[in-house]
């Protein structure tokens, strides 16, 4: 429990409290927090930020993870972070880039290629300036990518269904236990791959696939089965009488609001009608959202013990949004420190006022509640 | 509570009906056994007082089902779910959330309970299941044990009137079993809950029911009674109630300790008689290995015009058909096994018991080439088994895993067969031979997922024996398996042993290592914390002595059937 992060050098009364079910913080705040960081990232390709960027989102969330499933998923979206900056670069060597540049690095044998694919260019002379817009360009794209990994690492994805409206609850939980299909697919992939073996035959290779694919479908086919006798036998889908009259109107409101939200933004998107475009969408939004909570009346459930939404969530959700805000404010005043030149080559330096804003991030490494650490649970594991 | 008038289940395309002309009343408050053989339709009986069967299940359903006065043909199991509550088999596939104390409250939820209830029920469930520890604990994380607790609780917290179990306690260790029917027993007496449960294990179970509903066969009428006198007529039943029978007491003891009372005389008569030693048969030699087939290259080896590399030459097994010295396993963080050191020479039999999670199913891997330990050395036949490649591996051991349907992959028991005499390299037919040895009666055309629990087992347990491996691993054998079953599971395994095969099975069943182990080595916490002959092991343990040597104590008598050739004997 003691363990030598930052908050344990603050005064006790401030230190984080351990984390518990009463004072876990909602999993809206932990999206909001890393879609700051994202939008943020999305307005800059100095390196040296973006960088920073990634180190704010790997420290919370080495500080904040717990040992749930979920929380392991952040390494692979730093692995998936690398593999986008790769293939931009490969595209990019191979495919050459629009970008002009003086400072030639290597030639690729360039293939000759018919009038009619003319501005497709394969092969050629690769410089040093296209090489450092690719990499900034995938980088930026890496560090969105990691930021979404970090929300997916620290949020369970559960809680963030319990937020739903009562009336798309139900689809909710028919959505979660939907995608642990695909984990359990994976383990039961592992399990017949070793029972192959016990057979003696061979692990790999696409015979191995073909024959363990059947077994596998079957598996998870009855164990789908399997949980929805389970979930409707205690009560999934319980429905409490409602008049008529509401269950019409909910669905004119819910009807109507969905076609005006489209038209509305029909309109705002659309050259012409930019006028009623929004009054439209607005309405539109109003009546949907009063169709889903009168909805809601025909579902009985309730809820147990729903995340509260207290300071530390703002504190954590507010670091996110002031550093994206931030970021675009900074991006407008000096355009220059965010995206450094590549035409010509220039240096990148790190500007001292937004990266003291990426620093804001930091913020929930110290308020949100600590996770039990990994040695406590490891006794019943 | 629950009444059943002139029921009678019958699935699409079955023969005959699953149930016919079941009447019976269950009064509240009352813990009633469902027992009988595997078959004979008590899933579903279980079912039809939930209202899956037949709303879930499809099928026919004719008489009436009434449960708290609701009739089943007209109420949908969501509909039943604030007064029957109900765990399958599988508490994995019972599970909607994530954590336990979402699990506990989702039933709650569906019912639309108010917030402070529900979190009021919450808190006495996690005590009354003594769950408070794990509450916050993801269920992935959770051994077999806590799992059906957890189970348990989900249903509970509803406050349901009816609770209907299918074999709770099948897949615990003996503790863990004891801690879940502790919680049952203490919600009959102390709440008034109608507890309906199935269950396999009757060793375990069959003290604490109030009454035993006996299904004899396949659409037998049920009978419904006291424990003991229904037992007294069962096809199924525990050895302690076996002993009952061989002695004659009359009425039957079902418990260990009723047994204890009247076994005073009995341990007098066979004071003088020493139980019969059980130590590995003379003359066992290792079964010998097949000659060694040219393994066909597969499709891309072909294309590529790989040829295939010679087998090695099987090295001399030297008077141990495995040994394994200083074993570590390491899983993540965990720690499965840890200097874990075993031997096990031909013929003989090795029972690896431990609770839940105690690294049993670690070792067996281990020593069959699936998971390769992190420190020390494992031989089997003197390679190494999770460096050599498959094909040759499983002329030296074979696993038959703890789901059975694993190894199957055809779509019937004839092209199974086939396959198996393929990759062993044996000769045609050889494996359809040894199904119908080990179990007749297991018909060609089937497919294998519509074989029963046994047959399949045996259908699993011939693929394996196909290759004729000198060491045979079984990773929890009889769950599932009624007494027959395992009765017949057991004269296989003897009769392979006395051939020279090495055995060693991992199970919490203490009654089948009684019977055939004759050695039994204890694991927790990854470690070898006892290995030595069965009766030593056993006998001391409380955990796991069978329940003869507990009747019997302190003479070392593990089963029925050696005190049976004893009085045989002395007669």
């Amino acid at each position: 429990m003691t363990r030598a992060t930052g908050p344990a050098r603050l005064r006790p009364a401030l230190r984080a409290p351990a984390a518990t079910r009463g004072n876990a913080l909602p999993a809206g705040a932990w999206w909001l927090w890393a879609l700051g960081l994202a939008t943020a990232a999305s307005r800059t390709t100095n390196p040296l930020l973006l960088g920073l960027l990634v180190g704010v989102a790997g420290y919370v969330v080495a500080a904040r993870r717990t040992d749930a499933p979920w929380a392991r998923s952040y390494g692979a979206f730093i692995k998936l972070g690398l593999f986008v900056v790769a293939v931009r670069l490969v595209f990019t060597v191979f495919l050459g880039s629009p970008l002009p540049g003086t400072h030639t690095l290597f030639t690729v044998p360039e293939v000759p290629l018919p009038d009619w694919a003319q501005g497709v260019r394969i092969g050629g002379r690769v410089t040093a300036e296209q090489v450092v817009f690719a990499l900034y360009e995938g980088a930026k794209l890496a560090t969105l990518l990691i930021c979404v990994g970090a929300a997916n690492s620290l949020a369970n994805p559960a809680r963030l269904l319990k937020s739903l409206p009562g009336a798309l609850y139900e689809v909710g939980v028919a959505v979660v236990v939907a995608m642990t299909f695909a984990p359990n697919m994976v383990a039961d992939v592992a399990r017949l791959r070793t029972a192959r073996r016990l057979r003696g035959r061979p692990t790999g290779g696409v015979r191995a696939v073909l024959q363990i694919g059947l077994p596998v479908l079957e598996g998870a086919l009855e164990r789908s089965v399997a949980v929805a006798a389970s979930m409707d036998a205690r009560g999934y889908g319980r429905t409490a009488q409602v008049p008529p009259a509401v269950r019409r109107t909910t669905h004119v409101l819910t009807l109507g609001g969905l076609l005006g939200v489209c038209a509305g933004t029909y309109g705002l998107l659309a050259a012409q009608g930019g006028v009623h475009g929004l009054p439209l969408l607005l309405a539109g939004l109003v009546a949907a959202g009063a169709g889903l909570r009168l909805g809601g009346r025909r579902t009985v459930r309730t809820r147990y013990r729903p995340d509260r939404w207290g300071l530390r969530a703002w504190l954590v959700a507010g670091s996110g949004a002031s550093v994206a805000v931030l970021m675009i404010w900074a991006g407008a005043a000096d355009p220059e420190a965010l995206r450094p030149g590549v035409l010509p080559l220039t240096a990148p330096v790190l500007p001292l006022w937004p990266a003291a804003a990426v620093l804001i991030g930091l913020l929930p490494a110290a308020v949100a509640p600590l996770p039990p650490s990994s040695s406590d649970s490891k006794e019943h594991a | 509570m629950i009444r059943f008038e002139q029921v009678s289940v019958r699935y699409d395309g079955a023969e005959r009906p699953t149930l016919s002309g079941v009447d019976l009343t269950i009064p509240e408050g009352e813990l009633v056994l469902a027992v009988g053989p595997s078959g004979v339709g008590k899933s579903t009986l279980l079912g039809a007082v939930s209202g899956l069967v037949p709303h879930f299940t499809g099928g026919v359903l004719s008489g009436r089902v009434v449960v708290g006065g609701r009739d089943t043909s007209t109420h949908k199991p969501r509909e039943l779910a604030d007064l029957v509550g109900t765990v399958g088999q599988d508490p994995l596939a019972h599970f909607v959330t994530d954590t336990v104390e979402d699990e506990l409250a989702y039933g709650m939820e569906s019912l639309g309970l108010a917030p402070d209830v529900m979190r009021r029920r919450v808190e006495e469930t996690l005590d009354l299941l003594g769950l408070a520890e794990l509450r916050d604990r993801p269920i992935a994380t959770l051994s077999g044990g806590q799992r059906q607790r957890v189970a348990i609780g989900s249903v509970l917290t509803p406050h349901p009137r009816v609770l209907v179990l299918d074999e709770p306690t099948s897949a615990l260790d003996p503790a863990a079993a004891e801690d879940v029917l502790a919680v049952l027993q203490r919600l009959v007496h102390d709440l008034g809950t109608t507890v309906l449960m199935a269950e396999h294990r009757l060793e375990r179970v069959v003290q604490y029911a109030d009454q035993v509903l006996l299904l004899p066969a396949p659409g037998a009428a049920p009978v419904l009674g006291a424990p003991a006198d229904v037992m007294a007529l069962s096809p199924v039943r525990p050895p302690v109630v076996d002993l009952g029978r061989l002695v004659g007491w009359d009425p039957l003891p079902l418990s260990v300790r009723d047994a204890r009372r009247r076994a005073v005389d009995l341990r007098e008569r066979l004071a003088d008689v020493d139980p019969p030693e059980r130590g590995i048969p003379a003359g066992a030699a290792p079964a010998p290995l097949p000659g060694p087939a040219a393994p066909r290259p597969g499709l891309l080896g072909r294309l590529l015009g790989r040829r295939p590399a010679p087998a090695p030459a099987p090295a001399p097994v030297a008077g141990v058909v495995t040994r394994a010295e200083g074993v570590g396993v390491r899983h993540g963080r965990v720690q499965a096994l840890r200097g874990v050191t075993l031997s096990v020479a031909p013929g003989e039999t090795v029972a690896l018991m431990g609770r839940n999670g105690a690294g049993k199913s670690t070792l067996l891997s281990t020593l069959v080439g699936t998971v390769r330990p992190s420190t020390g050395s494992v031989l089997v036949g003197g390679l190494q088994p999770s460096g050599t490649p498959p094909r040759d591996m499983v002329r030296r051991v074979g696993l038959v895993p703890q789901e059975p349907r694993d190894l199957l992959y055809a779509d019937t028991v004839a092209a199974e067969c086939a396959a198996a005499d393929s990759d062993a390299g044996a000769s045609e037919g050889s494996c359809r031979a040894l199904v119908s040895e080990l179990l007749p009666g297991v018909p060609d055309g089937v497919h294998p997922r519509d074989l029963s629990e046994g047959q399949r087992l045996a259908l699993a347990l011939a693929l394996v024996l196909t290759a004729r491996p000198p060491l045979l691993l079984l990773d929890e054998p009889t769950r599932g398996l009624d007494y027959a079953a395992k009765a017949r599971l057991v004269g296989v395994l003897r009769r392979l042993a006395a051939e020279g095969h090495a055995i060693v099975l991992a199970t919490h069943d203490v009654e089948l290592a009684a019977e055939l182990a004759d050695r039994v080595v204890i694991l927790a916490d990854g470690e070898v914390v006892a290995d030595g002959p069965t009766r030593q092991v056993v006998v001391s343990s409380p955990a796991f002595a069978p329940q003869t040597a507990k009747i019997l104590a302190p003479r070392q008598w593990l089963t029925v059937s050696q005190v049976r050739g004893a009085l045989e004997g002395l007669a």
